[in-house]
Protein backbone atom coordinates (compact mmCIF):
# COMPACT_ATOMS: atom_id res chain seq x y z
CA UNK A 1 0.00 0.00 0.00
CA UNK A 2 1.82 3.13 -0.88
CA UNK A 3 1.91 5.74 2.04
CA UNK A 4 -0.04 8.58 2.60
CA UNK A 5 2.64 10.59 2.60
CA UNK A 6 2.88 10.37 -1.50
CA UNK A 7 -0.77 12.14 -1.34
CA UNK A 8 -0.70 14.59 1.15
CA UNK A 9 2.65 16.17 -0.08
CA UNK A 10 3.61 19.46 2.06
CA UNK A 11 3.07 21.47 -1.04
CA UNK A 12 -0.49 20.08 -1.65
CA UNK A 13 -1.49 20.81 2.06
CA UNK A 14 0.08 24.50 1.15
CA UNK A 15 -2.42 25.37 -0.77
CA UNK A 16 -5.36 23.51 0.42
CA UNK A 17 -4.70 25.59 3.58
CA UNK A 18 -3.85 28.89 1.63
CA UNK A 19 -5.80 28.47 -1.65
CA UNK A 20 -4.25 30.94 -4.52
CA UNK A 21 -6.71 32.69 -6.60
CA UNK A 22 -9.70 31.85 -5.06
CA UNK A 23 -13.05 34.02 -5.98
CA UNK A 24 -15.02 35.01 -8.68
CA UNK A 25 -14.53 37.07 -11.41
CA UNK A 26 -17.62 39.73 -13.07
CA UNK A 27 -18.66 38.93 -16.64
CA UNK A 28 -17.34 39.60 -19.01
CA UNK A 29 -15.08 36.70 -17.59
CA UNK A 30 -16.81 33.73 -18.17
CA UNK A 31 -17.16 30.28 -15.82
CA UNK A 32 -18.20 27.04 -15.60
CA UNK A 33 -18.89 24.28 -13.05
CA UNK A 34 -17.59 20.75 -12.31
CA UNK A 35 -19.15 18.55 -10.56
CA UNK A 36 -17.75 15.36 -8.80
CA UNK A 37 -20.69 12.90 -9.24
CA UNK A 38 -19.13 10.69 -6.67
CA UNK A 39 -18.23 12.90 -3.24
CA UNK A 40 -20.53 15.83 -4.26
CA UNK A 41 -17.76 18.06 -4.78
CA UNK A 42 -18.30 21.10 -6.55
CA UNK A 43 -16.04 24.05 -8.02
CA UNK A 44 -16.40 27.09 -10.50
CA UNK A 45 -13.55 28.25 -12.63
CA UNK A 46 -13.59 32.12 -13.77
CA UNK A 47 -11.51 33.15 -16.55
CA UNK A 48 -10.66 36.72 -18.26
CA UNK A 49 -9.74 35.85 -21.70
CA UNK A 50 -8.61 38.66 -23.77
CA UNK A 51 -6.46 38.43 -27.42
CA UNK A 52 -5.98 34.54 -26.98
CA UNK A 53 -3.94 35.36 -23.28
CA UNK A 54 -5.71 34.08 -19.99
CA UNK A 55 -5.43 37.51 -18.07
CA UNK A 56 -6.92 36.33 -15.00
CA UNK A 57 -8.31 33.39 -13.45
CA UNK A 58 -10.01 32.70 -10.16
CA UNK A 59 -12.22 29.36 -8.78
CA UNK A 60 -14.61 29.18 -6.12
CA UNK A 61 -16.73 25.75 -4.56
CA UNK A 62 -16.03 22.87 -1.49
CA UNK A 63 -13.34 20.06 -2.20
CA UNK A 64 -11.47 18.09 -0.31
CA UNK A 65 -7.62 18.67 -0.35
CA UNK A 66 -6.48 16.97 -3.62
CA UNK A 67 -8.98 18.74 -5.46
CA UNK A 68 -8.52 22.38 -3.99
CA UNK A 69 -4.81 22.38 -3.89
CA UNK A 70 -4.46 20.96 -7.79
CA UNK A 71 -7.26 23.78 -8.44
CA UNK A 72 -5.27 26.39 -6.64
CA UNK A 73 -1.88 25.41 -8.27
CA UNK A 74 -3.21 25.20 -11.68
CA UNK A 75 -4.51 28.87 -11.54
CA UNK A 76 -1.15 29.86 -10.53
CA UNK A 77 0.51 28.08 -13.60
CA UNK A 78 -1.95 29.03 -16.42
CA UNK A 79 -2.36 32.68 -15.02
CA UNK A 80 -0.75 35.19 -18.18
CA UNK A 81 -0.52 31.59 -20.58
CA UNK A 82 -2.16 31.35 -23.69
CA UNK A 83 -5.17 29.53 -24.42
CA UNK A 84 -3.08 27.21 -26.68
CA UNK A 85 -0.33 27.32 -24.14
CA UNK A 86 -3.09 26.25 -21.58
CA UNK A 87 -4.27 23.56 -23.30
CA UNK A 88 -0.88 21.72 -23.68
CA UNK A 89 -0.22 22.44 -20.08
CA UNK A 90 -3.77 20.22 -19.12
CA UNK A 91 -2.80 17.74 -21.32
CA UNK A 92 0.79 17.41 -19.84
CA UNK A 93 -0.87 17.42 -16.78
CA UNK A 94 -3.37 14.30 -17.47
CA UNK A 95 -0.86 12.56 -19.21
CA UNK A 96 0.61 12.59 -15.79
CA UNK A 97 -2.47 11.38 -14.12
CA UNK A 98 -2.96 8.83 -16.61
CA UNK A 99 -5.51 9.64 -18.41
CA UNK A 100 -4.21 11.00 -21.51
CA UNK A 101 -6.06 11.05 -25.02
CA UNK A 102 -4.32 8.92 -27.47
CA UNK A 103 -5.12 11.30 -29.83
CA UNK A 104 -3.77 14.15 -28.81
CA UNK A 105 -0.06 14.90 -28.67
CA UNK A 106 1.96 15.27 -25.00
CA UNK A 107 4.09 18.24 -25.50
CA UNK A 108 6.33 16.08 -21.91
CA UNK A 109 9.03 19.27 -22.35
CA UNK A 110 6.40 20.95 -20.57
CA UNK A 111 7.68 21.83 -16.68
CA UNK A 112 4.53 21.23 -14.54
CA UNK A 113 7.11 22.88 -11.50
CA UNK A 114 4.89 22.60 -8.44
CA UNK A 115 2.43 20.55 -9.78
CA UNK A 116 4.75 17.50 -10.05
CA UNK A 117 3.62 16.78 -6.15
CA UNK A 118 0.16 15.48 -7.00
CA UNK A 119 2.11 12.27 -9.18
CA UNK A 120 1.43 10.60 -5.80
CA UNK A 121 -2.30 10.79 -6.43
CA UNK A 122 -1.49 8.02 -9.19
CA UNK A 123 -1.01 5.35 -6.41
CA UNK A 124 -5.03 6.52 -5.19
CA UNK A 125 -7.01 6.04 -8.51
CA UNK A 126 -9.83 6.81 -6.38
CA UNK A 127 -8.56 10.24 -6.45
CA UNK A 128 -7.54 11.06 -9.84
CA UNK A 129 -11.02 12.49 -10.30
CA UNK A 130 -10.29 14.86 -7.48
CA UNK A 131 -6.86 15.79 -9.04
CA UNK A 132 -8.55 16.55 -12.41
CA UNK A 133 -12.14 18.05 -11.28
CA UNK A 134 -10.65 21.62 -11.32
CA UNK A 135 -8.82 20.83 -15.02
CA UNK A 136 -11.67 19.31 -16.47
CA UNK A 137 -13.53 22.64 -15.62
CA UNK A 138 -10.95 24.62 -17.00
CA UNK A 139 -11.27 22.99 -20.31
CA UNK A 140 -15.13 23.81 -20.38
CA UNK A 141 -14.21 27.37 -19.50
CA UNK A 142 -11.70 27.64 -22.44
CA UNK A 143 -14.46 26.23 -25.11
CA UNK A 144 -16.55 28.79 -23.38
CA UNK A 145 -13.96 31.24 -23.98
CA UNK A 146 -13.48 30.90 -27.43
CA UNK A 147 -16.83 30.52 -28.30
CA UNK B 1 -40.71 -15.92 13.07
CA UNK B 2 -38.61 -18.68 13.57
CA UNK B 3 -36.94 -18.23 17.56
CA UNK B 4 -33.14 -17.65 18.41
CA UNK B 5 -31.39 -21.00 19.20
CA UNK B 6 -27.65 -18.97 18.88
CA UNK B 7 -26.69 -16.74 21.95
CA UNK B 8 -25.55 -13.34 20.75
CA UNK B 9 -21.71 -13.83 21.05
CA UNK B 10 -20.09 -10.71 19.33
CA UNK B 11 -16.47 -12.93 19.32
CA UNK B 12 -18.18 -16.11 17.78
CA UNK B 13 -20.11 -13.78 15.31
CA UNK B 14 -16.66 -12.37 13.93
CA UNK B 15 -15.66 -15.89 12.65
CA UNK B 16 -18.73 -16.67 10.55
CA UNK B 17 -17.18 -13.75 8.62
CA UNK B 18 -13.79 -14.94 7.14
CA UNK B 19 -13.44 -11.37 5.36
CA UNK B 20 -12.87 -10.11 9.11
CA UNK B 21 -9.71 -12.19 8.99
CA UNK B 22 -8.10 -10.68 6.22
CA UNK B 23 -5.34 -8.53 7.06
CA UNK B 24 -3.84 -5.16 4.81
CA UNK B 25 -0.26 -4.71 5.52
CA UNK B 26 -0.59 -6.81 8.55
CA UNK B 27 -3.16 -4.96 10.71
CA UNK B 28 -6.56 -5.80 10.88
CA UNK B 29 -10.05 -5.18 8.30
CA UNK B 30 -11.96 -2.76 10.80
CA UNK B 31 -15.29 -2.61 8.55
CA UNK B 32 -17.39 0.00 9.07
CA UNK B 33 -19.78 0.13 5.81
CA UNK B 34 -22.36 -1.83 6.41
CA UNK B 35 -25.09 0.47 5.50
CA UNK B 36 -23.69 0.53 2.18
CA UNK B 37 -22.98 -3.32 1.94
CA UNK B 38 -22.85 -6.22 4.83
CA UNK B 39 -20.04 -8.32 4.46
CA UNK B 40 -20.78 -12.48 3.81
CA UNK B 41 -20.50 -15.44 6.61
CA UNK B 42 -19.64 -18.89 5.82
CA UNK B 43 -22.92 -19.92 5.69
CA UNK B 44 -24.03 -18.46 2.83
CA UNK B 45 -20.39 -18.72 0.86
CA UNK B 46 -20.36 -22.15 1.32
CA UNK B 47 -24.29 -22.75 0.71
CA UNK B 48 -24.06 -20.79 -2.57
CA UNK B 49 -20.64 -22.18 -3.85
CA UNK B 50 -22.67 -26.14 -2.35
CA UNK B 51 -25.06 -24.87 -4.72
CA UNK B 52 -22.90 -23.67 -8.18
CA UNK B 53 -20.75 -27.40 -7.18
CA UNK B 54 -23.48 -29.48 -6.58
CA UNK B 55 -27.05 -28.31 -7.59
CA UNK B 56 -27.00 -25.62 -10.27
CA UNK B 57 -29.49 -25.93 -12.91
CA UNK B 58 -31.95 -23.77 -14.61
CA UNK B 59 -35.57 -23.17 -12.68
CA UNK B 60 -39.18 -23.28 -13.29
CA UNK B 61 -38.74 -25.05 -16.52
CA UNK B 62 -37.19 -28.44 -16.78
CA UNK B 63 -38.34 -31.79 -16.16
CA UNK B 64 -34.83 -33.70 -14.79
CA UNK B 65 -34.26 -33.97 -10.67
CA UNK B 66 -31.47 -31.53 -10.74
CA UNK B 67 -33.83 -28.50 -12.27
CA UNK B 68 -36.25 -29.93 -9.90
CA UNK B 69 -33.53 -29.67 -6.73
CA UNK B 70 -32.34 -26.26 -7.70
CA UNK B 71 -36.08 -24.68 -8.06
CA UNK B 72 -36.86 -26.66 -4.81
CA UNK B 73 -33.72 -24.24 -3.08
CA UNK B 74 -34.50 -21.20 -5.04
CA UNK B 75 -38.38 -21.22 -3.99
CA UNK B 76 -37.29 -22.46 -0.28
CA UNK B 77 -35.24 -19.08 -0.22
CA UNK B 78 -38.43 -17.28 -1.32
CA UNK B 79 -40.48 -18.90 1.63
CA UNK B 80 -37.42 -18.15 4.25
CA UNK B 81 -37.97 -14.33 3.10
CA UNK B 82 -41.45 -14.66 2.87
CA UNK B 83 -41.44 -15.99 6.63
CA UNK B 84 -38.80 -13.50 7.82
CA UNK B 85 -40.89 -10.28 6.95
CA UNK B 86 -44.32 -12.17 8.25
CA UNK B 87 -45.68 -11.82 4.53
CA UNK B 88 -49.15 -13.80 4.14
CA UNK B 89 -47.62 -15.86 1.79
CA UNK B 90 -44.72 -15.99 -0.74
CA UNK B 91 -46.19 -15.61 -3.70
CA UNK B 92 -45.85 -11.73 -2.55
CA UNK B 93 -41.90 -11.89 -2.39
CA UNK B 94 -40.73 -10.43 -5.76
CA UNK B 95 -37.31 -10.91 -6.29
CA UNK B 96 -35.63 -8.50 -8.42
CA UNK B 97 -31.89 -7.00 -9.33
CA UNK B 98 -31.76 -4.89 -6.88
CA UNK B 99 -33.51 -2.56 -3.92
CA UNK B 100 -33.45 0.39 -6.85
CA UNK B 101 -34.82 -2.03 -9.38
CA UNK B 102 -37.84 -3.13 -7.10
CA UNK B 103 -38.67 0.65 -6.51
CA UNK B 104 -38.44 1.21 -10.11
CA UNK B 105 -40.94 -1.43 -10.70
CA UNK B 106 -43.42 -0.08 -8.55
CA UNK B 107 -42.96 3.44 -10.50
CA UNK B 108 -43.11 1.59 -13.61
CA UNK B 109 -45.82 -0.90 -13.16
CA UNK B 110 -48.30 0.57 -10.45
CA UNK B 111 -47.47 4.07 -10.80
CA UNK B 112 -47.93 4.42 -14.71
CA UNK B 113 -51.15 2.16 -14.16
CA UNK B 114 -52.79 4.58 -11.38
CA UNK B 115 -50.91 8.26 -11.90
CA UNK B 116 -51.86 10.19 -14.65
CA UNK B 117 -51.42 14.24 -15.00
CA UNK B 118 -52.01 16.37 -11.72
CA UNK B 119 -51.59 13.29 -9.28
CA UNK B 120 -49.26 13.51 -6.34
CA UNK B 121 -47.19 11.54 -4.91
CA UNK B 122 -45.66 12.20 -1.74
CA UNK B 123 -41.45 11.90 -0.46
CA UNK B 124 -39.40 12.55 1.98
CA UNK B 125 -36.12 14.98 2.28
CA UNK B 126 -34.26 11.99 3.86
CA UNK B 127 -35.32 9.65 0.46
CA UNK B 128 -32.06 7.68 -1.23
CA UNK B 129 -31.98 8.78 -4.68
CA UNK B 130 -33.79 5.57 -5.19
CA UNK B 131 -36.78 6.92 -4.17
CA UNK B 132 -36.71 9.88 -5.90
CA UNK B 133 -35.10 9.87 -8.95
CA UNK B 134 -37.88 6.76 -10.50
CA UNK B 135 -40.79 9.58 -9.39
CA UNK B 136 -38.72 12.29 -11.17
CA UNK B 137 -38.49 10.49 -14.31
CA UNK B 138 -42.54 9.61 -14.27
CA UNK B 139 -42.76 13.28 -13.27
CA UNK B 140 -40.89 14.30 -16.70
CA UNK B 141 -42.96 11.73 -18.66
CA UNK B 142 -46.44 12.57 -17.47
CA UNK B 143 -46.77 16.03 -15.15
CA UNK B 144 -47.37 14.10 -11.61
CA UNK B 145 -46.73 16.25 -8.65
CA UNK B 146 -43.70 15.67 -6.02
CA UNK B 147 -44.20 16.62 -2.59
CA UNK B 148 -41.65 16.37 0.62
CA UNK B 149 -42.06 15.86 4.03
CA UNK B 150 -39.11 18.29 5.76
CA UNK B 151 -36.80 17.15 8.53
CA UNK B 152 -36.77 18.98 12.25
CA UNK B 153 -33.92 20.42 13.48
CA UNK B 154 -32.99 17.03 15.34
CA UNK B 155 -33.29 14.76 12.05
CA UNK B 156 -36.48 13.23 12.25
CA UNK B 157 -39.52 13.44 9.68
CA UNK B 158 -41.39 16.88 10.68
CA UNK B 159 -45.13 15.32 10.99
CA UNK B 160 -46.88 18.85 12.14
CA UNK B 161 -48.26 19.13 8.40
CA UNK B 162 -48.65 15.52 7.38
CA UNK B 163 -52.47 15.86 7.02
CA UNK B 164 -52.07 18.83 4.74
CA UNK B 165 -49.55 17.46 2.80
CA UNK B 166 -51.32 13.92 2.39
CA UNK B 167 -54.26 16.16 0.62
CA UNK B 168 -55.52 14.44 -2.52
CA UNK B 169 -52.09 12.30 -2.55
CA UNK B 170 -51.84 8.89 -4.45
CA UNK B 171 -49.18 7.75 -2.95
CA UNK B 172 -46.66 8.27 0.21
CA UNK B 173 -43.12 6.41 -0.28
CA UNK B 174 -40.93 6.88 2.50
CA UNK B 175 -37.71 4.98 3.69
CA UNK B 176 -37.87 3.40 7.55
CA UNK B 177 -34.31 4.39 7.84
CA UNK B 178 -32.29 7.30 6.87
CA UNK B 179 -28.95 5.70 5.08
CA UNK B 180 -27.56 9.58 5.92
CA UNK B 181 -28.81 10.13 9.37
CA UNK B 182 -29.77 6.58 10.72
CA UNK B 183 -32.93 7.96 11.94
CA UNK B 184 -35.95 5.06 12.81
CA UNK B 185 -39.23 6.48 10.94
CA UNK B 186 -42.33 5.62 12.42
CA UNK B 187 -43.55 3.48 9.70
CA UNK B 188 -46.97 2.49 11.30
CA UNK B 189 -48.09 5.73 11.84
CA UNK B 190 -46.64 7.18 8.41
CA UNK B 191 -48.88 4.19 6.45
CA UNK B 192 -51.77 4.21 8.69
CA UNK B 193 -51.98 8.38 7.72
CA UNK B 194 -51.48 7.51 4.10
CA UNK B 195 -54.53 5.06 4.43
CA UNK B 196 -56.70 7.72 5.84
CA UNK B 197 -55.57 9.70 3.12
CA UNK B 198 -56.73 7.43 0.37
CA UNK B 199 -53.10 7.06 -0.96
CA UNK B 200 -50.92 3.53 -0.63
CA UNK B 201 -47.75 3.53 1.37
CA UNK B 202 -44.49 2.38 0.08
CA UNK B 203 -41.71 1.81 2.28
CA UNK B 204 -38.12 1.68 1.25
CA UNK B 205 -36.95 -0.65 4.08
CA UNK B 206 -33.25 -1.13 2.74
CA UNK B 207 -31.85 0.32 6.00
CA UNK B 208 -34.32 -1.47 8.50
CA UNK B 209 -34.86 -5.28 7.15
CA UNK B 210 -31.56 -5.94 8.18
CA UNK B 211 -31.38 -4.39 11.32
CA UNK B 212 -34.64 -5.06 13.32
CA UNK B 213 -37.62 -7.52 12.82
CA UNK B 214 -40.13 -6.36 10.00
CA UNK B 215 -43.39 -7.48 10.25
CA UNK B 216 -44.54 -6.01 7.06
CA UNK B 217 -48.38 -6.73 8.16
CA UNK B 218 -48.33 -5.09 11.24
CA UNK B 219 -46.52 -1.90 9.66
CA UNK B 220 -49.39 -1.71 7.77
CA UNK B 221 -47.60 -1.23 3.81
CA UNK B 222 -49.15 -1.83 0.38
CA UNK B 223 -45.14 -2.47 -0.54
CA UNK B 224 -41.75 -2.63 0.93
CA UNK B 225 -38.63 -2.97 -0.61
CA UNK B 226 -34.97 -3.93 0.16
CA UNK B 227 -32.03 -5.64 -0.59
CA UNK B 228 -30.08 -8.56 -0.40
CA UNK B 229 -26.58 -7.82 0.04
CA UNK B 230 -27.39 -5.42 2.95
CA UNK B 231 -28.30 -8.55 5.28
CA UNK B 232 -25.41 -10.54 4.93
CA UNK B 233 -26.60 -12.17 1.65
CA UNK B 234 -25.04 -11.94 -1.92
CA UNK B 235 -25.74 -8.30 -4.43
CA UNK B 236 -27.63 -9.27 -7.01
CA UNK B 237 -30.65 -9.51 -5.34
CA UNK B 238 -32.79 -7.33 -4.61
CA UNK B 239 -36.89 -7.97 -2.74
CA UNK B 240 -40.29 -6.47 -3.45
CA UNK B 241 -42.80 -7.77 -1.04
CA UNK B 242 -46.54 -6.35 -1.94
CA UNK B 243 -50.28 -6.81 -0.89
CA UNK B 244 -51.22 -10.08 -2.87
CA UNK B 245 -54.57 -7.67 -4.25
CA UNK B 246 -52.25 -4.82 -5.43
CA UNK B 247 -49.28 -6.82 -7.42
CA UNK B 248 -52.45 -9.12 -9.07
CA UNK B 249 -53.94 -5.88 -10.34
CA UNK B 250 -50.54 -4.59 -11.36
CA UNK B 251 -49.18 -5.02 -15.29
CA UNK B 252 -45.95 -6.80 -15.54
CA UNK B 253 -42.98 -4.72 -15.65
CA UNK B 254 -40.09 -6.72 -17.84
CA UNK B 255 -41.45 -8.77 -20.70
CA UNK B 256 -39.99 -12.28 -21.46
CA UNK B 257 -39.40 -15.43 -20.25
CA UNK B 258 -40.73 -16.83 -17.73
CA UNK B 259 -43.71 -14.04 -16.71
CA UNK B 260 -45.76 -15.83 -19.11
CA UNK B 261 -49.00 -17.99 -18.87
CA UNK B 262 -49.50 -17.64 -22.60
CA UNK B 263 -48.14 -16.26 -25.61
CA UNK B 264 -49.11 -16.12 -29.39
CA UNK B 265 -48.38 -13.59 -32.48
CA UNK B 266 -51.46 -11.62 -31.20
CA UNK B 267 -50.51 -11.46 -28.01
CA UNK B 268 -49.88 -12.60 -24.03
CA UNK B 269 -50.80 -13.50 -20.93
CA UNK B 270 -49.15 -13.31 -17.59
CA UNK B 271 -48.19 -15.88 -15.42
CA UNK B 272 -49.12 -16.15 -11.53
CA UNK B 273 -47.40 -14.23 -8.85
CA UNK B 274 -44.80 -14.01 -8.61
CA UNK B 275 -43.32 -14.88 -12.05
CA UNK B 276 -45.21 -12.39 -13.53
CA UNK B 277 -42.36 -9.83 -12.11
CA UNK B 278 -39.58 -12.41 -12.63
CA UNK B 279 -38.71 -12.03 -16.21
CA UNK B 280 -35.70 -13.89 -17.96
CA UNK B 281 -33.53 -16.23 -15.71
CA UNK B 282 -33.19 -15.01 -11.96
CA UNK B 283 -30.11 -14.86 -9.55
CA UNK B 284 -30.79 -18.34 -8.91
CA UNK B 285 -27.55 -18.49 -6.83
CA UNK B 286 -27.80 -15.79 -5.58
CA UNK B 287 -31.21 -15.97 -3.93
CA UNK B 288 -30.50 -19.28 -2.81
CA UNK B 289 -27.74 -17.09 -1.09
CA UNK B 290 -30.18 -15.01 0.40
CA UNK B 291 -32.18 -17.70 1.65
CA UNK B 292 -29.00 -18.82 3.96
CA UNK B 293 -28.72 -15.29 4.92
CA UNK B 294 -31.98 -15.16 6.31
CA UNK B 295 -31.63 -18.23 8.45
CA UNK B 296 -28.15 -16.98 10.16
CA UNK B 297 -29.96 -13.79 10.83
CA UNK B 298 -32.90 -16.05 12.33
CA UNK B 299 -30.46 -17.92 14.36
CA UNK B 300 -29.86 -14.78 16.66
CA UNK B 301 -33.43 -13.24 15.95
CA UNK B 302 -33.97 -9.78 14.63
CA UNK B 303 -34.05 -8.65 18.19
CA UNK B 304 -31.11 -9.41 19.46
CA UNK B 305 -29.52 -7.93 16.16
CA UNK B 306 -31.28 -4.69 17.07
CA UNK B 307 -30.27 -4.49 20.74
CA UNK B 308 -26.77 -5.05 19.70
CA UNK B 309 -26.60 -1.96 17.65
CA UNK B 310 -28.71 0.02 20.25
CA UNK B 311 -25.39 -0.49 22.39
CA UNK B 312 -22.84 -0.01 19.78
CA UNK B 313 -24.70 3.43 18.99
CA UNK B 314 -24.57 4.35 22.36
CA UNK B 315 -21.25 3.91 22.73
CA UNK B 316 -20.15 5.08 19.78
CA UNK B 317 -22.64 8.93 21.07
CA UNK B 318 -20.62 8.17 24.19
CA UNK B 319 -17.16 8.34 22.76
CA UNK B 320 -17.35 10.53 20.30
CA UNK B 321 -18.53 12.87 23.02
CA UNK B 322 -15.46 11.83 25.48
CA UNK B 323 -12.79 11.90 23.30
CA UNK B 324 -13.85 14.63 20.78
CA UNK B 325 -16.22 17.03 22.50
CA UNK B 326 -17.32 19.49 19.62
CA UNK B 327 -14.76 18.81 17.28
CA UNK B 328 -17.39 16.08 16.10
CA UNK B 329 -20.80 16.86 14.82
CA UNK B 330 -22.88 13.86 14.45
CA UNK B 331 -25.47 14.65 11.53
CA UNK B 332 -28.43 12.50 13.42
CA UNK B 333 -30.39 11.28 16.25
CA UNK B 334 -28.45 10.94 19.78
CA UNK B 335 -31.38 8.81 21.29
CA UNK B 336 -29.68 5.36 20.36
CA UNK B 337 -33.40 4.52 20.65
CA UNK B 338 -34.42 6.41 17.85
CA UNK B 339 -32.04 5.78 15.69
CA UNK B 340 -29.71 2.66 13.49
CA UNK B 341 -25.96 2.21 13.88
CA UNK B 342 -25.48 4.32 10.85
CA UNK B 343 -23.38 7.37 11.46
CA UNK B 344 -22.45 10.59 9.20
CA UNK B 345 -20.36 12.87 11.12
CA UNK B 346 -18.04 15.89 10.29
CA UNK B 347 -14.53 15.87 11.88
CA UNK B 348 -12.52 18.87 13.03
CA UNK B 349 -13.18 20.60 9.38
CA UNK B 350 -11.44 18.00 7.60
CA UNK B 351 -12.97 17.24 4.11
CA UNK B 352 -14.68 13.61 4.33
CA UNK B 353 -12.44 12.09 1.53
CA UNK B 354 -9.41 13.27 2.94
CA UNK B 355 -10.90 11.80 6.00
CA UNK B 356 -11.65 8.14 4.55
CA UNK B 357 -8.19 8.21 3.13
CA UNK B 358 -6.49 8.54 6.23
CA UNK B 359 -8.62 6.37 8.02
CA UNK B 360 -8.03 3.55 5.35
CA UNK B 361 -4.04 3.33 6.77
CA UNK B 362 -5.32 2.26 9.65
CA UNK B 363 -7.96 -0.15 7.55
CA UNK B 364 -10.91 1.37 8.73
CA UNK B 365 -13.65 1.08 6.26
CA UNK B 366 -15.99 4.35 6.17
CA UNK B 367 -17.79 5.94 3.30
CA UNK B 368 -17.16 9.56 2.34
CA UNK B 369 -19.83 10.84 -0.26
CA UNK B 370 -22.98 12.40 -0.61
CA UNK B 371 -24.64 8.83 -0.04
CA UNK B 372 -26.63 8.61 -2.90
CA UNK B 373 -29.02 11.51 -1.15
CA UNK B 374 -27.94 14.76 -2.45
CA UNK B 375 -31.06 16.51 -1.71
CA UNK B 376 -30.68 15.29 2.13
CA UNK B 377 -27.15 16.62 2.12
CA UNK B 378 -28.05 20.18 0.85
CA UNK B 379 -30.36 20.53 3.40
CA UNK B 380 -28.06 19.42 6.08
CA UNK B 381 -25.86 21.63 4.80
CA UNK B 382 -23.42 19.63 3.70
CA UNK B 383 -21.68 18.44 0.30
CA UNK B 384 -20.01 15.01 1.94
CA UNK B 385 -20.20 13.57 4.96
CA UNK B 386 -17.89 10.75 6.36
CA UNK B 387 -20.14 7.82 7.53
CA UNK B 388 -19.33 4.88 10.00
CA UNK B 389 -22.06 1.85 9.97
CA UNK B 390 -22.05 -1.34 12.16
CA UNK B 391 -23.87 -4.33 12.01
CA UNK B 392 -23.73 -7.41 13.99
CA UNK B 393 -20.32 -8.22 13.34
CA UNK B 394 -18.93 -5.14 15.08
CA UNK B 395 -17.69 -4.55 18.33
CA UNK B 396 -16.97 -1.46 20.64
CA UNK B 397 -13.32 -2.42 19.59
CA UNK B 398 -14.20 -1.34 16.27
CA UNK B 399 -15.54 2.29 17.20
CA UNK B 400 -12.38 2.37 19.59
CA UNK B 401 -10.13 1.84 16.42
CA UNK B 402 -12.06 4.56 14.49
CA UNK B 403 -11.27 7.11 17.09
CA UNK B 404 -8.14 6.17 17.14
CA UNK B 405 -7.82 6.48 13.29
CA UNK B 406 -9.46 9.95 13.41
CA UNK B 407 -7.38 11.02 15.92
CA UNK B 408 -4.23 10.70 13.36
CA UNK B 409 -6.34 12.05 10.39
CA UNK B 410 -5.46 15.52 13.03
CA UNK B 411 -2.30 15.32 12.76
CA UNK B 412 -2.00 15.69 8.77
CA UNK B 413 -4.55 18.12 8.26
Amino acid sequence: MPGIEDLYREIILDHYRTPRNRGELQPPAISSEGHNPLCGDDIRIFLDVADGVVRDVKFSGQGCSISQSSTSMMTVAIKGKTVDEVRAFVRRFKHMMTLADNDEPVDESINLGDIEALQGVVKFPVRIKCATLGWNTLLEALTESTK
Amino acid sequence: MTSAHRDFDSVAIRRDFPILETQINGKPLVYLDSANTSQKPNIVIDTMSEFMRETYAPINRSAYTLAANATELYEGARNAVAKFINANSSQEIVFTKNATEALNLLVNSWGRTNLKTGDVVLLTHMEHHANIVPWQMLQQERGIELRWVPLTSDYQLDLTSLETLLKGVKVFSFTSMSNVLGTINPVEKLCAAAHAAGAIAIVDACQSVPHAPTDVRALGADFVTFSSHKMCGPSGVGVLWGRKELLEAMPPFLGGGNMISEVRLDGFTCAELPAKFEAGTPAIAEVVGLGAAVNYLNDFGMTSIRQHEIAISGYVIEKFADRFGDDITIHGPRNPELRGATFSFAFRGIHPHDLSQVLDQSNVCVRAGHHCAKPLMKIIGANATARASFYLYNTTADVDALADALDSASDIF
